[in-house]
């Protein structure tokens, strides 16, 4: 059902559109002048529909986080064109890029890493409403509990510093931080793979309720491919730098048609018969 | 507040260990003040031996030890025989001119070392950071001996500053401008020796610790908030990579009073350097131990000041 609605929206143009992306990363050898090339993305076309939750799936090294930071604006591209909004702003600088930044927004996979740890929790969510001049002053502090309180924190933690929280809490002030820009395009890098499985499910409603009140996309990097089956609405596959088979959830998980994407869903089903078989035989 | 009490009590207890090991290594060694006037044939052997009874050297180790503690505890921290005069008096005024020489150079060594260390980290791998990382490594590698002797040859050969000591004669009769010109100048070559030898090692941990922090994911999350590189850099990152600076700084004030005597000695200049030279050579006793010791509670309030610092400043310390 939520796929049929997210099609639907698809009819409308992209939020997201990128056409021939690469990266590539060079390192040099301490004492020689030989150069070691990594192509990270390769030639990569996607779109990311707006109001959906599309998951970018593959194994460790395809390149999913470097993509990832490449929409962010994190780092430039070497080749291709991102477009946002209808915009290409891959090559934007200065007060452009500023301006761009607080509607891409990205949560990322260390929570304890990705929050300054000697800011209290209002000062983490506080900082970029000032930066931005969302809010000064007083309200600064008032909003950062507000939003705290959105994301299912007590305001009563503003004072506490990021290593006083849990895990799950942590990626809650991280959301917390990244919604307070009023962001569009919200990129979850691997942001729940740490996460056990009820406070994974919790950060996902949490995520899905946000989507409603706040008109997000999503673009979820994962490998973990039992949660994209509950949650996506599109599916993108990465291998070797490389978008390998892209679709609606259904069409890539039911009848996958890249050799990836079935080595990948069949080493899901291997994982679960095996947990199958422990569980059986812990019964027995 | 606890863990401060805690540490004052370690370094006393350290003073006292230190000091006893003063006493044990000097008694150790071999001769003492009073050995050369032995071969003056002009003083009996008599004279020698009452000398040595009247500042007790004919006593056993834990009565000298014993003295000499009541006399710190009076404030003249043991006699110098040299010198004829409480140890105290001697180490106060050399140690001004040493620490005016060596707190002028850590300050410098710190104020280029900070800004330095940032920049190259935000520019790891280009070409200013690679020149200066070369540079840091030369200078890492030059003994502190030769840069002093280097400068010194300039300094000789050019006429453009004085070539040793602190004052320049009829310093008395300067006015208040021309005394500070003339103390400056005197400065430039020891402090810029210290300066050279400490900034490797500081530019070094600096950037180090820089770039550690700005691989952070929370440095990435600054910068897609729109955050500017000066605010990322000097109030995200500094802050978060300042704990091994911290401790740092508690070991430059720790060697404020020691880390300059082999320049001062090469300088000419009157501070701790060449009086703890005259005084291990003629076996001036008190006067070495003294040293030592105000050295060694340098050192200790140098690292109490670094920890009780890394307490106020980091949260993460006061929790655990």
């Amino acid at each position: 059902m939520r796929t049929e609605q997210a099609v639907k929206r698809a009819a409308k143009p992209a939020l997201v559109r990128v056409s021939g992306l690469s990266k590539q990363y060079v390192q040099r050898g301490a004492f020689s002048r030989r150069k070691f090339v990594i192509d990270a993305v390769r030639e990569v076309d996607l779109e990311i529909q707006p109001r959906c939750l599309t998951a970018l799936v593959g194994e460790s090294s395809s390149g999913k986080s470097t993509l990832a930071r490449c929409l962010a604006l994190l780092e430039r591209p070497d080749k291709g064109e991102i477009w946002f909004e209808g915009e290409e702003v891959s090559r934007q600088r200065g007060r452009e890029l500023a301006s761009l930044r607080p509607k891409i927004q990205m949560i990322f996979q260390d929570s304890a890493g990705a929050l300054n740890p000697r800011f209290s929790a209002a000062e983490i969510i506080a900082e970029p409403l000032e930066i931005q001049r969302l809010a000064s002053g007083h309200q600064l502090h008032k909003r950062a509990c507000e939003l705290m309180e959105e994301v299912g924190l007590s305001p009563e933690w503003a004072n506490h510093r990021p290593l006083e929280f849990s895990g799950g809490q942590r990626q809650r002030l991280a959301i917390a931080r990244a919604i307070a820009l009023q962001p569009a395009f919200l990129i979850l890098d691997e942001s729940l793979s740490k996460l056990d499985l009820i406070t994974q499910a919790q950060i996902l409603q949490l995520l899905s309720d946000l989507q409603t009140t706040h008109a997000l996309t999503y673009l979820l990097i994962c490998h973990d491919l039992t949660l994209v089956k509950r949650v996506a609405d599109f599916v993108l596959v990465m291998h070797h730098g490389k978008i390998v088979e892209r679709g609606t959830r259904q069409d890539v998980l039911s009848s996958p048609q890249h050799v990836h994407t079935r080595h990948l869903l069949s080493s899901v089903r291997d994982l679960e018969s095996a947990f199958r078989d422990v569980q059986s035989g812990a019964g027995s | 507040m606890k863990y401060l009490e805690r540490r004052m009590v370690h370094g006393a207890l350290l003073l006292i260990g230190v000091s006893v090991l003063c006493f044990l290594f000097t008694d150790l060694a071999p001769g003492n003040f009073f050995d050369e006037m032995k071969l003056n044939p002009q003083i009996s052997s008599d004279t020698v031996a009452a000398l040595r009874s009247q500042y007790g050297l004919d006593r056993p180790l834990p009565v000298r030890y014993g003295r000499w503690v009541q006399s710190v505890m009076k404030g003249e921290w043991g006699y110098s025989f040299a010198y004829n005069s409480p140890v105290r008096g001697l180490i106060m005024l050399r140690a001004r001119n040493t620490l005016l020489l060596t707190g002028l150079a850590t300050l410098m060594a710190w104020l280029i070392a900070v800004p330095l260390g940032v920049w190259t980290a935000s520019r790891k791998g280009s070409w200013p950071d690679r020149v200066c990382m070369s540079g840091t490594s030369f200078f890492l590698a030059v003994p502190e001996m030769v840069v002093v002797f280097g400068l010194l040859y300039f300094v000789i050969r050019s006429h453009a500053l004085p070539a040793g000591g602190m004052i320049s004669r009829g310093f008395e009769q300067f006015g208040f401008a021309e005394k500070v010109t003339d103390l400056a100048k005197h400065l430039i070559v020891p402090v810029l020796t210290l300066v050279l030898a400490s900034l490797p090692i500081l530019v070094r941990h600096v950037r180090a610790s820089m770039i550690e922090v700005l691989s952070a994911p929370f440095i990435a999350a600054a910068r897609g908030h729109g955050i500017s590189r000066g605010r990322i850099l000097f109030r995200y990152a500094l802050p978060v990579g300042a704990n091994p600076l911290i401790s740092l700084f508690g070991l430059s004030l720790a060697g404020l009073l020691s880390g300059s005597l082999l320049v001062e000695v090469i300088t000419g200049w009157p501070g701790l350097g060449p009086l703890l030279l005259e005084a291990s050579i003629s076996r001036d006793l008190y006067v070495v131990i003294g040293l030592v010791m105000s050295s060694t509670v340098f050192m200790i309030m140098g690292n109490l000041l670094a920890d009780a610092l890394l307490v106020a400043v980091d949260p993460r310390v006061r929790t655990e």
